[in-house]
């Protein structure tokens, strides 16, 4: 459990941090990074990198979006969902975030098994 | 097994970034957008955080403050008159960048290169008529003068300084959704700005689909379709103006009649009838104000389009305190005041682009027939850039007439079937409209006004003019081609110089108005003087709402600028005064069946108000729609595609004066109709129509019209649609479905200027903003905001939200 929460809370730190600097995918490599680094089963690793960077995005736009009165959101909401629906945006970039995430720690959480296992 | 699963996890993880960072796979790159450290959500704008920031560039000279109102207008201290132009251009950039990189990308013919090869005949169509060619004369002559050279240099280096500034995540949005970035300004795109604003002002010629209809009517009926001289003329410069004799005496060639038009037809996909593009402006002296000082006022009327074509703004520098609305794109204040005097504009709209027909020597273009010999052209290769798609290389032919715009490899919009055509266009001359509105921002009386005008060549405008010392003016501005009677109104021959421009009239023949007796002057893009005026003027100019604007004026005196912002709303419809007596009169009420009888009852019962909710406004307008077509359709049944259409002037005129106009008879039919025939006709056919509103409850005049304010994208996330706004074509307030008064001023030149001005949009030009488009419902309400002048002693002012420092460094 100790380490669900470590993962979870670096990858939001790195993934945020990652993005001050390198491309939106780079939170892909924070999160596959974290997930070779702290020991977990690639289910758990995929789980804490989708929830941690589900939150991160979903806060990171609900905060921008609530300063700007949702004017913004509601807008491109239409333009992609076809619906005014500021909530289901903030979500869906929740999701994207997480899904990116979540794959690529999975994927990290694989590469570690194979190396650890041909280690022993 | 375990290196598998791996494979496959990271190939899935790399595809899914694949997928959400580019479009292969989805419409949108939904990763890349999303993200909120650089995506979509950073153009989601901060309301409460206001702009300050304090900047360093090496280029000023001295230092600048900008102070954003409440409304984000911002208002530039300058110590020097050149930062002050270089900080409106970084202005210009920071809410507007991408619209003005757009325009001038479409002024360029440059789009392909951004939405691919849908765009590909609208660039060639622009390369073709010249429109950087004629950029680029504009500009040699704008860098011969230094004065000139220097504020668009500075104009050039604001915009870049923004642009420069820009990463990923503050790119405007529009950027991140079509996936491009803004290219670097330049002082060409400034003239190619200024060029954009001439082909939307000065290309109204009709020349191929006059042609056609000339080709297919015979010679009477043509003159009664299409007459030159139209009357209810209630010109700008009123009737019983003397002018003094011409310096240029036009000479008509010898067989202009009968060479003019060879047989073949000339068609055409688009016709453009009825378009009236245009304008009122006035100015009232103060012996008919209440505060005794004159009072000025200009609605443009343009394309409404988000963001705004204008931006508003304050410039102080020591030398002038300017106001008003600008063009993102180009530098100095458009429209507006000072602390002297105050201007504005209409479309002067005279045919000032003409075609001739080139007779090539054969298919390679090198030479051409002129004035019995064959003359060697010169080629323009136009490389047009294509998003995705190799280059596309247009090579075109330029003659001694201007640049050869349809030929066999280009028809453009229309179909020029066989022949070459030149185009000839007051734009491509040299011109340095830049000193117009930079002299005009200086001005401080009406000396200064006059000099200034003679700066403005293309578009011709209309330009009025009031100062606090009294003075009313308005000059019929432009640099206009002297023309022999009809030349022009068709393609010409191209085979000798008889046909060609022969001079143009010199600025000290422009019509003008300085303080009249009547107390104002006006301009709502009629006719621009009375008969006596010894030039050619073309054969067709609106009227209605000038006769509208001076019947007004004419009746006010103690006049304050509440009265002039009701007069810029007004909505009453003087065409359909003239018109529905006629048809009301010659209504057979016995044909018509209950329903028909109730729309019968309300036309009758209108006020000729084009109010958003009357439903009189709607039945008058389809009624008329019908009444041309009953009229003129079976006519036209046979007529060439694009002949142009008879103005609806041309059709009220008739069925005012002679009630046995030659085109009220249906030729298909073997009785001889009546216009009380037409008229009950016609009506029960728009009765079809009504009921069909009725059933969708779109009736009221503001419904059926359907005022919409569309993104330049036509996205409608980004538009706002259906507005609820009354006025219409014929009326002072010019509300058009798409089109209409893109900046309502009103300025009352008291000793402390009093001003009001509004226009449909806001400062921002973000959709992610709420002042990107705030100024809609209280446009729509008619309603202004008070502009505020401020002063240096304003800082403290609760109206100041954020300021910019701008410093040398």
């Amino acid at each position: 459990m100790m380490k669900f929460i470590a993962a979870l809370i670096l990858t939001v730190l790195s993934g945020y941090a990652s993005c001050l600097f390198l491309p939106w995918w780079s939170i892909a490599i924070a999160a596959f990074v974290i997930a070779f680094i702290i020991k977990q089963k690639p289910g758990w690793a995929f789980v804490s990198a989708f929830l941690g960077l589900f939150f991160l995005w979903a806060v990171l736009s609900y905060t921008i979006s609530s300063n700007n009165a949702h004017v913004l959101a509601s807008k491109i909401s239409l333009l992609i969902l076809k619906v005014k629906n500021v909530i289901a945006l903030i979500l869906l970039t929740g999701f994207i975030g997480g899904l990116v995430a979540g794959m690529a720690a999975l994927s990290g959480s694989l590469l570690r098994k194979i190396i650890w296992s041909n280690k022993v | 097994m375990k290196i598998v699963t791996f494979i496959f996890s990271a190939l899935l993880s790399i595809a899914l970034v694949y997928i959400l960072n580019t479009k292969m796979v989805l419409p949108a790159p939904l990763g890349k957008l999303l993200a909120p450290q650089s995506g979509v959500w950073q153009n989601a704008e901060n309301d409460n955080e206001g702009f300050s920031a304090d900047l360093q560039f090496p280029t000023l000279n001295g230092n600048t403050t900008v102070y954003f109102d409440e409304r984000l207008v911002p208002h530039i201290f300058s110590d020097n008159d050149v930062d002050a132009i270089f900080v409106q251009g970084y202005l210009h950039a920071r809410f507007r960048l991408w619209q003005m990189d757009l325009q001038t990308l479409s002024a360029a013919g440059e789009v392909s290169q951004v939405v691919g090869d849908i765009a590909l005949k609208h660039d060639r169509e622009f390369r073709r008529l010249g429109m950087v060619f004629a950029a680029e004369n504009s500009l040699k002559k704008i860098e011969a003068d230094d004065e000139s050279k220097k504020l668009c240099d500075a104009y050039t280096a604001g915009v870049n300084a923004y642009i420069n500034s820009l990463t990923e995540s503050s790119l405007p949005l529009e950027y991140k959704l079509m996936g491009y970035k803004p290219t670097q300004w330049s002082n060409l795109r400034t003239a190619l700005f200024l060029k954009y604003m001439s082909y939307d002002l000065s290309s109204n010629e009709r020349d191929f689909e006059l042609a056609a209809a000339h080709n297919y009517f015979d010679s009477t009926s043509f003159n009664l379709l299409y007459p030159v001289k139209q009357d209810s003329a209630d010109p700008i410069i009123p009737i019983g103006t003397v002018f003094a004799e011409p310096s240029i005496k036009t000479v008509a060639p010898a067989n202009a009649d009968s060479t003019y038009l060879h047989g073949e037809v000339t068609a055409m996909e688009n016709e453009k009838p009825f378009a009236e593009n245009g304008s009122n402006n006035w100015a009232v002296s103060g012996s008919k104000t209440k505060s005794g000082y004159p009072i000025l006022c200009n609605d443009p009327h343009l394309g409404l389009n988000l963001p705004s074509l204008w931006y508003e703004m304050q410039i102080t520098t020591p030398t002038y305190n300017a106001y008003g609305a600008t063009f993102p794109g180009a530098p100095a204040i458009i429209i507006g005041f000072n602390d002297s005097c105050a201007f504005g504009f209409t479309n002067g709209g005279r045919d000032v682009r003409d075609y001739y027909e080139i007779q090539f020597k054969d298919k390679s273009r090198k030479e051409y027939w002129f004035n019995k010999e064959w003359k060697t052209t010169s080629f323009r290769i136009e490389k047009i850039k294509i998003a995705g798609k190799p280059d596309f290389y247009d090579t075109v032919a330029y003659t001694i007439f201007g640049p050869v715009m349809y030929d066999q490899s280009f028809g453009g919009k229309r179909n020029t079937s066989s022949k070459n055509y030149a185009v000839r266009w007051k734009a491509h001359d040299s011109s340095n409209e830049l000193k117009l509105f930079y002299y005009l921002n200086k001005a401080k009386n009406y000396t200064d006004y006059v000099q200034a005008s003679t700066y403005l060549h293309t578009p011709g405008q209309n330009i009025v003019f009031a100062a606090k010392n009294g003075d009313i003016a308005l000059r019929t501005q432009g640099e206009w081609p002297a023309k022999w009677p009809g030349q022009g109104d068709f393609p010409m021959p191209g085979t000798d110089s008889s046909y060609m421009w022969q001079g143009m009239i010199p600025q000290s023949e422009v019509p003008y108005q300085f303080n009249p007796e009547r107390g104002f002057v006006s301009s709502a893009n009629q006719r621009p003087v009375p008969p006596n005026y010894p030039y050619y003027l073309g054969r067709e100019y609106p009227s209605s709402r000038g006769v509208m604007v001076n019947r007004l004026l004419n009746g006010m005196s103690n006049i304050t600028p509440q009265d002039m912002k009701a007069m810029q709303n007004n909505n009453y419809n003087v065409f359909a005064e003239m018109l529905l007596p006629v048809i009301i009169k010659n209504m057979d009420v016995t044909l018509l069946s209950g329903s028909e009888q109730g729309f019968f009852d309300q036309l009758n019962k209108w006020d000729i108000k084009n109010e958003a909710n009357s439903i009189g406004a709607t039945v008058f307008a389809i009624t008329l729609q019908e009444l041309r077509d009953t009229v003129f359709n079976d006519e036209f049944s046979l007529a060439p595609e694009g002949a142009l259409k008879p103005f609806e002037s041309t059709l009220m005129e008739a069925l005012l004066r002679d009630s046995s106009y030659k085109f009220i008879d249906d030729i298909s039919t073997p009785a001889k109709e009546s216009i009380s025939n037409m008229v009950t006709k016609a009506f029960k056919g728009a009765c079809l129509e009504l009921n069909n509103l009725k059933t969708s409850h779109k009736l009221e005049w503001a419904k059926y019209k359907d005022t919409h304010i569309d993104h330049l994208t036509k996205l409608p996330a980004f538009s706002r649609l259906h507005l609820p706004i009354g006025g219409g074509e014929h009326i002072i307030n010019a509300t058009k479905a798409v089109h209409g008064p893109s900046w309502r001023m009103v300025v009352s030149l008291t000793p402390q200027t009093e001003a009001y001005g509004i226009y449909p949009g806001g400062q921002n030009g973000n959709p992610g903003s709420k002042f990107y488009d705030n100024g809609i419902d209280k446009w729509v309400q008619g309603e202004y905001y008070t502009l505020w002048v401020m002063t240096k002693n304003d800082i403290n002012d609760n109206r100041v939200k954020s300021k910019i420092v701008f410093k040398r460094g």
